[in-house]
């Protein structure tokens, strides 16, 4: 990729840090990873003129070694780190975990905690994208649309705060259930707020969607085609965004996600204008599902089932989950050899898989559309590293 | 749990999509969901579907490979490495599975072995779209790693999966599995001057314990 100089010194360094030949037409930029528009994360782009020609994405400089974590702590000690990756969104990333470890122990969910957890894991899944919003708001220039979400997101955290105790981090969920009951009346302040909130979040249609100076920055830059799309792996708002139509909770239903009425938001531009509206059309889905789940509740009922102390499995075994968080699919790949401790776990989240495109459509883009195409990705710098 | 949901799922969706072939074997129809007396199972019937192409794949390697289960929309095959980009070619090519969701090593010190687990997906079939095929394969563990220079080595995938690039890097990094044909096999999220030896192996001692 780069020449090296041919001096001794060069050849001391690691690599990777080895000084790089100047050229006179191409020039290195190092964006991040303490700048604000990369996140936790460094960019380095090649740029001619204007235009990037190569982009090499350089994540890691958060990684925690969650997955190395796991295999020292046993099955409920693991929530509480195992969230960290995507705070904003802990519900949905403990979700696949929860789901293999029931699968691995052998636990049977009352029904009425299926429905807590998907009106848990609906109202965080608005709450993380009402955050990615206001980032990319305020990277696009309009801090408009950075008030406005992050306004907004406190009415869901205040909801959570109420069934969780935990404004962010709530660890909610356990194998066998969520770990304690809403309170008295949350249904009737619950439904309130999210009415609420989806005539607020109708509103941002008029000040940012439908805005014709956002439409001129992000219509047709950064163009994933279809066929890219799967070519790539890609998931979530990305794949959807791209016209394929695919999203784990109608697909491979779990939980109680199979008697709601979900409808998968499908855009075909594949543009950067199209991957950031699938969140906002996926927030306006989510109001419907937990009005729905909430309709559907049993109104009494156990919320977990007694687990027995320190659960593990029997013999060897192994178990592949996945979910749809925020950024698409998580997938969760547990194996168990019969200790109280998981021989391996393995997160395969939304961010870390989309990371893929982004080299691929940075490729002779202006720099300047760089923070566009990137924030649309939905990327989440802490979760791709784990 | 879920697995009773999703079962009479499958056989709903089975029925509508490919009437004649898993109708015969299917266990239950809607009417045994609506008793729910389902619990204790009394033999053993592979989900048909899942069946069918596991056996087109067997059948086609014959001894090269062996199924490690298969169950409700999870397979899991086992192949050898010296074979894993035929097979890989053969399920990208007469499959509907075209990416790869991710890709897991796992370290068996007592068998001298990392195994590499690709799981496999399919967006472009509908049918298809709650299997998730696990295609794994074995690469040598050498006591002392040096990464990339000594034996444990497997062939990428990367040219038949393209969504495979990252995840092998991360599996390169993080257990020393040189893939060769890779053609990116730089570190991902390790530091460039990382100089232990990879920290997922089961010999990497986690500081303060």
């Amino acid at each position: 990729m780069t020449e090296q100089l041919p001096t001794d010194k060069t050849e001391q360094l690691p690599p990777g840090l080895q000084l790089e030949k100047v050229d006179d037409r191409i020039m290195t930029l190092n964006v991040g990873p303490q700048h604000p528009g990369s996140g936790h994360m460094r960019i380095i782009v090649k740029i001619d003129g204007d235009y990037i020609v190569d982009a090499d994405p350089d994540p890691g400089y958060v990684h925690r070694g969650e997955e190395k974590m796991a295999e020292v702590r046993n099955y409920l000690l693991n929530i509480p780190h195992l969230e960290r990756p995507v705070i904003h969104d802990s519900c949905n990333i403990l979700y696949p975990y929860v789901l293999g470890v029931e699968d691995i122990v052998g636990i049977e969910v009352p029904e009425r905690a299926k429905y807590v957890r998907v009106i848990a894991a609906e109202l965080n899944r608005c709450v993380y994208i009402q955050y990615w919003l206001a980032i990319y708001g305020i990277f696009l220039g309009h801090s408009t649309m950075f008030m406005w979400p992050a306004g907004d997101r406190e009415l869901l955290i205040d909801l959570l705060e109420k069934m969780t105790g935990a404004r962010v981090t709530h660890s909610y969920f356990i194998p066998g259930g969520v770990r304690n009951d809403i309170p008295a009346n949350f249904e009737d302040v619950c439904l309130r707020q999210v009415n609420y909130f989806e005539k607020r979040i109708k509103e941002y249609a008029d000040i940012f969607y439908d805005n014709p100076i956002l439409k001129a920055r992000t219509e047709d830059t950064g163009v994933l085609s279809a066929q890219d799309a799967i070519r790539l792996g890609t998931t979530g708002s990305v794949l959807r965004a791209s016209g394929i139509d695919y999203d784990v909770r109608v697909k491979e239903p779990y939980d109680v996600y199979e008697e709601l009425d979900v409808h998968t938001n499908v855009l075909k531009d594949g543009d950067s204008y199209a991957r950031s509206k699938i969140p906002w059309l996926d927030m306006l889905e989510s109001c419907n599902i937990i009005r729905q789940a909430l309709e559907k509740m049993p109104k009494s009922g156990s919320v977990r089932t007694k687990l027995k102390p320190n659960p593990k499995g029997v013999g060897n075994n192994e178990v592949y989950k996945r979910v749809e968080s925020g950024r698409g699919s998580a997938g969760m790949h547990i194996i168990s050899n019969g200790k109280p401790e998981p021989y391996r776990v393995k997160i395969s989240p939304g961010s870390f898989r989309n990371l893929i495109a982004l080299p691929y459509l940075l490729k002779g883009e202006k720099l300047g559309n760089m923070p566009a195409v990137y924030w649309s990705l939905n990327y989440w710098p802490v979760e791709a590293d784990r | 749990m879920s697995s009773t949901n999703s079962q009479t799922n499958t056989s709903k969706e089975d029925n509508k999509e490919a009437p004649p072939k898993p109708a015969a074997e299917k266990p239950a129809p809607p009417k045994p969901a609506a008793e729910k007396p389902a619990p204790p199972k009394p033999e053993e019937v592979l989900p048909a579907f899942e069946k069918e192409f596991t056996d087109r794949i067997v059948n086609q390697f014959t001894d090269d490979v062996e199924v490690g289960y298969v169950k409700e929309n999870r397979t899991r095959i086992n192949v050898k490495k010296e074979k894993i980009l035929d097979v890989a070619k053969f399920i990208k090519d007469q499959t509907p599975f075209d990416h790869a969701e991710s890709v897991s090593g796992v370290d068996f010190p007592e068998d001298k072995e990392i195994e590499v687990v690709y799981h496999l997906g399919s967006y472009t079939d509908n049918r298809y779209s709650k299997q998730v095929l696990a295609l794994s394969t074995r690469a040598p563990r050498e006591e002392i790693p040096n990464p990339g220079n000594d034996s444990t080595k497997l062939p990428s995938l990367r040219d038949i999966f393209y969504s495979v690039e990252f995840h092998e890097r991360e599996c390169f990094e993080m257990f020393g599995v040189y893939f060769d044909g890779h053609p990116d096999n730089r570190r991902l999220l390790l530091p460039e001057d990382w100089a232990d030896i990879p920290p997922l192996r089961k010999d990497f001692r986690n500081k303060g314990r």
